[in-house]
């Protein structure tokens, strides 16, 4: 299928809302959804017998900066069995980063997640273990996020000049 | 800056940073926590494991990794698309090769210059790469060996990748952090003499391999020891998002080499090995063992038919310049791009978010497959012994570098 044919499949499968934009300057192509909807998008998608994105590739958290307000998380589908890529992004408030977890579609979401948590600071709602992943569980801030100032002194160790 | 503080006393300053997922009052009466790692050479690098035992039995796995988080991510984002690569290189650091051509691969293909490099250049990095997919997988096979308890293979692959680096070195003055393929070319033509030295490592190469398996992976107590052991259905490891020879070796022929034909690699000819559960179940440590060594036998291939078009059809001519594509100035439109590539461990992938303004990358996500593999090693270990585990991690073929970036 191509992606034209996936995005209408979609729309007619679970209703044109769930498409709010299209993304066309990304390889591969994708849509943008909400963060209502977002689970049973991913689920239709992946155990759906025409499309069957068995793989989550790669998960990533964005951060567009305080002028903006929001951060994003950018889902990169894969179906090994038809060779189908798709991207979807949700995008929410920079404030209030809260996205439901895809752990219970795709278990490599789980570590991918915390990744995300950890670095951009996204809360996942009813992840099964949202713990920092790559920093240290008392470290503060998040690094990734755009306007991120690493603290003075880490365990009395003096950190940055 | 003489008198600045670098150090303030505090009795607390020494209090434990990353706590245990299970605390000993959860615990039932017979269980108990033991903790293995981060400095201990069966864990290959930095790796903590939390294990949750009833004696002999593994309960439960809790990696907590980090230790070698070098913000690679951080450092993406504040300097220009170029210099990204010697960091990728400090990922995967037994394949930097192959991270590298994947990035490179990223950013033409966002600047839209794929697929207009000389043959010639498409071929080195293709040579290169399997050179380095070799010194990887003996690491691998290697240090496996030495992991649970045979200790000549690992002196045998190490002496045999020491060539590798060598030829490697004398490519590009690097012994494993390369900085070789740029984004658009190559930072030197391949040295004079090259392909014929490396024409004569082959062919000292490949009775090493059949000897390697005779010894080693056919050998009754290698069999004993990883048959059986540490098995991945597919369906849970596509699950867990992992690819490469360990997807391979739960019997799943999936090769982005093939997949996707990036490169040059459609021109070439070559096999995917997958785990038959010769020995044992398919998808246990014994299949991928096997796996990794077969794909040995599949880059020497591909290294002969490199060699012959680099000797052939594509010689080193006077006029040839491996950065003639390399562009001045790196400035893609704005997109989002996600670009994929098989290395050692499997899938490699990169994330880029370029806002079309400035050479500096908005956003660059590396998506390493050492990450992905290890997160499955609580499904494998759960229900073995401790003994196993060990096995079981070693038979994953991380590298710390790629899980913590």
């Amino acid at each position: 299928m191509k992606f034209e044919e996936i995005v209408e499949y979609i729309k007619s499968e679970l209703g044109a809302n769930v498409v709010l934009e299209l993304i066309e300057n990304a390889t591969p192509k994708g849509f943008v959804t909400n963060t209502d909807r977002l689970i049973s998008v991913m689920q239709f998608l992946h155990s759906d017998e025409q499309l069957y994105f068995d793989s989550l590739s790669c998960l990533t958290g964005l951060d567009n900066g305080p002028e903006e307000g929001t951060v994003e998380v950018i889902y990169n589908l894969y179906s090994i069995p038809f060779d189908h890529h798709l991207m979807i992004k949700v995008q929410v408030d920079r404030d209030q980063a809260e996205v439901p977890t895809v752990s219970g579609v795709w278990k490599t979401a789980d570590w991918q997640e915390r990744e995300a948590y950890d670095l951009v600071g996204i809360n996942f709602n009813g992840h099964p273990d949202l713990r920092r992943i790559l920093m240290p569980a008392d470290w503060q801030g998040n690094p990734l996020r755009k306007d991120y100032e690493e603290q003075e002194f880490y365990h009395g160790i003096k950190l940055e000049e | 800056m003489a008198n600045q503080v670098q150090y303030i006393f505090d009795d607390k300053n020494l209090r434990n940073s990353e706590p245990l997922k299970y605390k000993e009052e959860d615990l039932k009466s017979e269980e108990m926590i033991i903790n293995i790692g981060p400095q201990h050479p069966s864990t290959h690098g930095v790796l903590r494991l939390e294990v949750v035992t009833n004696g002999e039995i593994v309960v439960d796995v809790v990696p907590h990794i980090g230790f070698l988080h070098r913000c690679f991510e951080k450092h993406a984002e504040s300097v220009p698309f170029n210099q990204t690569i010697p960091f990728v290189d400090r990922m995967d650091y037994l394949a930097a090769m192959n991270s590298e051509h994947a990035y490179a691969m990223g950013v033409e293909r966002m600047l839209g210059i794929d697929g207009q490099l000389p043959e010639r250049v498409e071929y080195i990095r293709v040579l290169v790469a399997e050179l380095n997919r070799l010194a990887s997988h003996f690491v691998a096979i290697g240090s496996y060996g030495a992991d649970i308890g045979a200790f000549t293979p690992f002196f045998w692959m190490l002496r045999d990748r020491e060539h590798i680096l060598r030829m490697l070195e004398w490519v590009c003055g690097a012994r494993m952090l390369y900085n070789y393929i740029w984004i658009g070319g190559l930072f030197y033509d391949l040295p004079v003499g090259f392909e014929e030295r490396c024409q004569e490592f082959i062919s000292y190469l490949k009775p090493k391999l059949t000897e390697l398996e005779k010894v080693f992976i056919e050998n009754k107590i290698f069999i004993e020891r990883t048959a059986n052991v540490g098995v991945l259905p597919i369906d849970l490891g596509i699950s867990y998002g992992v690819t490469g020879p360990m997807l391979r070796g739960s019997g799943l022929k999936y090769d982005l080499r093939k997949v996707d034909g990036y490169s040059v690699y459609p021109k070439i000819e070559f096999e995917v090995p997958v785990g038959k559960g010769e020995m044992g179940t398919i998808g246990d440590c014994w299949d991928r063992t096997w796996v990794r060594a077969q794909e040995c036998h599949q880059s020497v291939r591909i290294i002969e038919q490199c060699l012959e078009q680099l000797i052939g059809d594509h010689k080193r001519t006077r006029d040839f310049d491996p950065r003639k594509m390399v562009p001045k100035k790196i400035r893609p439109k704005a997109q989002d791009l996600y670009v994929r590539a098989e290395n050692p461990k499997g899938e490699i992938g990169f994330f880029f978010r370029a806002d079309g303004r400035s050479d500096i990358p908005l956003r660059v996500k590396a998506r390493g497959p050492s990450f992905m593999n290890l997160s499955v090693i609580s499904e494998l270990a759960k229900g073995g012994l401790i003994a196993d585990l060990i096995a079981i991690v070693g038979s994953i073929d991380i590298v710390l570098g790629e899980v913590d970036r």
